[in-house]
């Protein structure tokens, strides 16, 4: 059976570029980064090579630069790292698990957040950010493109409140990166943060942009690495590999590629609101739709249940996703859309589906034959369903 | 497993179509999946996600962390999808969890709130298992259903209809729990264990690789863990912002005369016992529970035996409906044989459609809330709610 990925959001392959950038890195250029020897000096020259086009992904000096883990790492680094007891946070209601969590753990710290609630497009008002600010506003975390609908929240706006008002602002940037030009100095962010696996690197590697002289407490210690800020020997063939698929992606925003994925996901898009009668996309307001990231589209569907969507569609070869998967593996609602004011059964019966850069119009076509005869067959075997399913 | 294969092969015909089986992560229905894929069925494996067992984790009387062998428990979860690995068939968990709080754990609450004993595994056959398990099945492309409960379906050409029958292992027997099934769901539905006992089926989990093949069987009540009902319902009432209604009342003899004060009607079920809070020179048992007055009356044993009874919301498998006497073996509850009853229509108390139940010797608590099944030898014609 073809089997077609539309769940970039989840995760990415690597690009064969990547895998070739890596490859030597595990037998051949084996050596610890922090030993003195040859082969030390061989994968110590190969970070520090990462570093430097991260640095130019960033757009920041590559002292400004920490490897780690991946985006959870780096989302609880900039939190746990910045906060202490008495301080204020000031986050939203759409952040990824990984920034929400870590504000549920700090409040038995005694570190209160406010958790600002997007339009019903999904955007961030920057004045509701401004009037969240306290005297004891200490951080301001947003993400940069959000994971379930794409729209891309205008952080310059929300950074130059951060400056005027002397606040720490964290971006969490996971599923931005690759899809939007980043610029630290524009955005006017302290710490900012990615992850690999979005964006054609391995799982298990991120990294974050951490302003010189911000004042983040290390998560892990131990060894001097990453200038003390990271402690952990470096996972030299995943780093060399994210430095490689950052090169890729600041090509592909150079030559236009998201252009190419935003008129294949606008077809896609409209190709299923037209076939499909009760549907439309979450992410808009009085007609418009909120800027978002050129491969992600949110769509929901009247009368069916998401969950059994998306199960019918990965049995027919298409792989998308609909609400956030709880700890069995069973679905939940997505609590992005519960908080642009999508009613339960609704945000139930919404799917995401988001393009790799690699798609092709083949792609697209496949997905136009297959959704609408599976929306189909739901809506025919649930009549009375109509939209009451737990 | 040959012989396993045939039987299944004499069961369900040409296994055509895809088959989506219900995995609880349990040694039957891992092992129906097994069977099926063996015979080399299009096979898809599904869990329902029916109670999240945290819930009210830590609450008292309950676990802090839950434990293996209820369902859903990840423990459960985790089981179901390595054996769907082993056979290397497309596994998901379906997510119904509210629909499975609204039809049997709050039913399950207002039962016993009203004086009854209910039976959760029956709501949840009729309402999740074969009803919206059926219906996510067909809905991602499958044809029927499969599970693990042992029983037999067959269809007989001379009615016309789909019969259920008790299993070859009556010990094992699942039919009182499966009287609401449709002539749908029972013609959409496989039951491959039905002929075959749990040493067996064991043996061929053993045969298929299972790793799973000595795990224990699953005995309470699954989203109950602990088994305290009473503690449960006060749990469940805290967590939704409400309190137990208050329910206290008199304990009586069958004289009418007060033997002392109970706390709440839902703590009593027909046939009770224990912890009656009264003593006396003989033992005492629960024969009614009066829900309008709060009164529960409590006598000797030889008194909680009922001649006749009468049920409603029937639902009828092996005759079309019941439109006159019938000569039937009435069963009241899960451990019980089937005992020799005359069933007649007859209009319930609250004025629906009701049954009639009349049997040749007088059976010991009949129970409100309970189900009575009908069968005919190994058939099932029918069941109905005990008013």
């Amino acid at each position: 059976m073809r089997r077609v990925y539309m769940d970039a959001n989840a995760t990415t392959p690597l690009l064969p570029e990547v895998m070739e950038a890596m490859r030597p890195y595990w037998m051949e250029h084996f050596g610890n980064a922090s030993s003195i020897h040859q082969q030390g000096q061989r994968a110590r020259t190969a970070v520090d090579h990462a570093r430097e086009i991260l640095a130019e992904f960033f757009g920041c000096h590559a002292a400004e630069v920490v490897f780690n883990s991946g985006g959870t790492e780096g989302d609880n680094t900039a939190l746990f790292g910045l906060l202490h007891p008495g301080d204020h946070l000031i986050t939203t209601s759409i952040e990824h698990s990984a920034v929400l969590a870590a504000a549920d753990r700090l409040a038995h710290d005694g570190i209160a957040t406010t958790k600002v609630d997007p339009l019903s497009n999904g955007l961030i008002d920057p004045m509701d950010i401004l009037r969240a600010i306290r005297p004891e506003t200490r951080l301001i975390s947003v993400m940069l493109a959000n994971n379930e609908t794409g729209v891309v929240q205008p952080v310059e706006e929300i950074g130059k409140i951060a400056a005027q008002t002397g606040v720490f602002f964290h971006i969490d940037a996971v599923q931005g990166a690759g899809k939007v030009p980043i610029d630290v100095k524009r955005i006017g962010c302290h710490i900012l943060t990615i992850s690999g696996h979005k964006m054609h690197a391995p799982k298990g590697v991120g990294a974050m942009y951490v302003r010189k002289g911000t004042p983040v407490d290390p998560m892990m210690v131990g060894g001097s690495h990453e200038r003390r800020r990271r402690a952990g020997t470096e996972a030299v063939p995943s780093i060399v590999a994210l430095g490689k698929a950052a090169e890729l992606a600041m090509h592909s925003l150079e030559t236009g590629a998201m252009h190419r994925l935003a008129a294949l996901r606008d077809r896609l898009e409209a190709g299923i609101l037209e076939a499909i009668p009760g549907t439309g996309v979450n992410g808009e307001l009085h007609g418009q739709i909120a800027p978002r990231a050129a491969n992600t589209s949110n769509i929901w569907f009247d009368n069916l249940e998401g969950e059994a969507l998306v199960i019918a569609l990965d049995l027919k070869g298409l792989a998308v996703s609909g609400g956030s998967a709880c700890h069995s593996g069973a679905t939940e609602p997505s609590h992005v859309l519960m908080a642009m004011g999508l009613d339960k059964t609704r945000a139930r019966a919404s799917l995401r589906f988001s393009l790799l850069k690699t798609a092709t119009d083949a792609d697209i076509d496949y997905a136009l034959e297959v959704v609408p005869a599976a929306v189909g067959r739901l809506r025919e075997l649930a009549p009375e369903l109509a939209g009451t399913a737990g | 497993m040959a012989t396993a294969a045939s039987n299944l092969r004499a069961q369900t015909g040409k296994l055509t179509g895809t088959i989506a089986v219900a995995m609880s992560g349990g040694v039957d229905s891992s092992t129906v999946a097994a069977m099926l894929r063996a015979e080399g069925a299009d096979v898809i494996g599904l869990t329902l996600q029916l109670w999240d067992q945290n819930r009210l984790a830590g609450m008292p009387g309950t676990p802090a962390a839950p434990k293996a062998g209820r369902c859903c428990s990840l423990d459960d979860v985790y089981d179901a999808r390595r054996v769907a690995e082993t056979l290397d068939i497309p596994y998901y968990v379906v997510n119904q969890q509210e629909r499975f709080e609204h039809d049997v754990v709050r039913p399950f609450v207002d039962e016993y709130l009203a004086g009854r004993t209910p039976i959760p595994c029956s709501l949840c056959n009729n309402h999740l298992k074969f009803d919206q398990l059926l219906r996510t099945a067909r809905q991602i492309g499958a044809d029927r259903i499969a599970t693990g409960h042992y029983a037999v379906n067959e269809y007989d050409p001379a009615r016309g209809r789909w019969i259920l029958k008790r299993p070859a292992d009556l010990a094992k027997d699942q039919t009182w729990f499966l009287f609401g099934l449709t002539q749908d769901q029972l013609a959409h539905t496989l039951f491959p264990l039905g002929h075959l006992n749990k040493p067996a089926v064991r043996e061929i989990a053993r045969e298929s690789g299972l790793a799973l093949a000595d795990k224990p069987d699953s005995q309470e009540i699954c989203f109950i863990p602990g088994g305290d009902y009473k503690q449960f319902i006060q749990n469940y009432l805290e967590e939704q912002g409400e309190t137990v209604p208050e329910s206290a009342g008199q304990l009586v003899t069958t004289a009418g005369q007060p033997l002392g004060r109970h706390e709440g009607i839902h703590n009593f079920t027909i046939g009770q016992r224990k912890g009656l809070g009264v003593t006396s020179h003989n033992p005492l048992y629960v024969l009614n529970i009066d829900s309008a007055s709060r009164n529960v009356t409590v006598g000797p044993e030889s008194e909680l035996n009922r001649p006749s009874f009468t049920c409603h919301r029937a639902n009828w498998i092996g005759i079309p409906a019941l439109t006159g006497r019938l000569r039937v073996q009435a069963r009241i509850r899960h451990s019980q044989s089937p005992a020799p009853a005359w069933i007649e229509p007859v209009t319930a108390p609250d004025g629906s459609q009701g049954v009639l139940v009349t049997f040749d010797e007088p059976q010991r608590a009949v129970t409100p809330g309970h189900s009575a099944v009908f069968y005919q030898e190994a058939e099932v014609v029918g069941g109905a709610w005990i008013v």
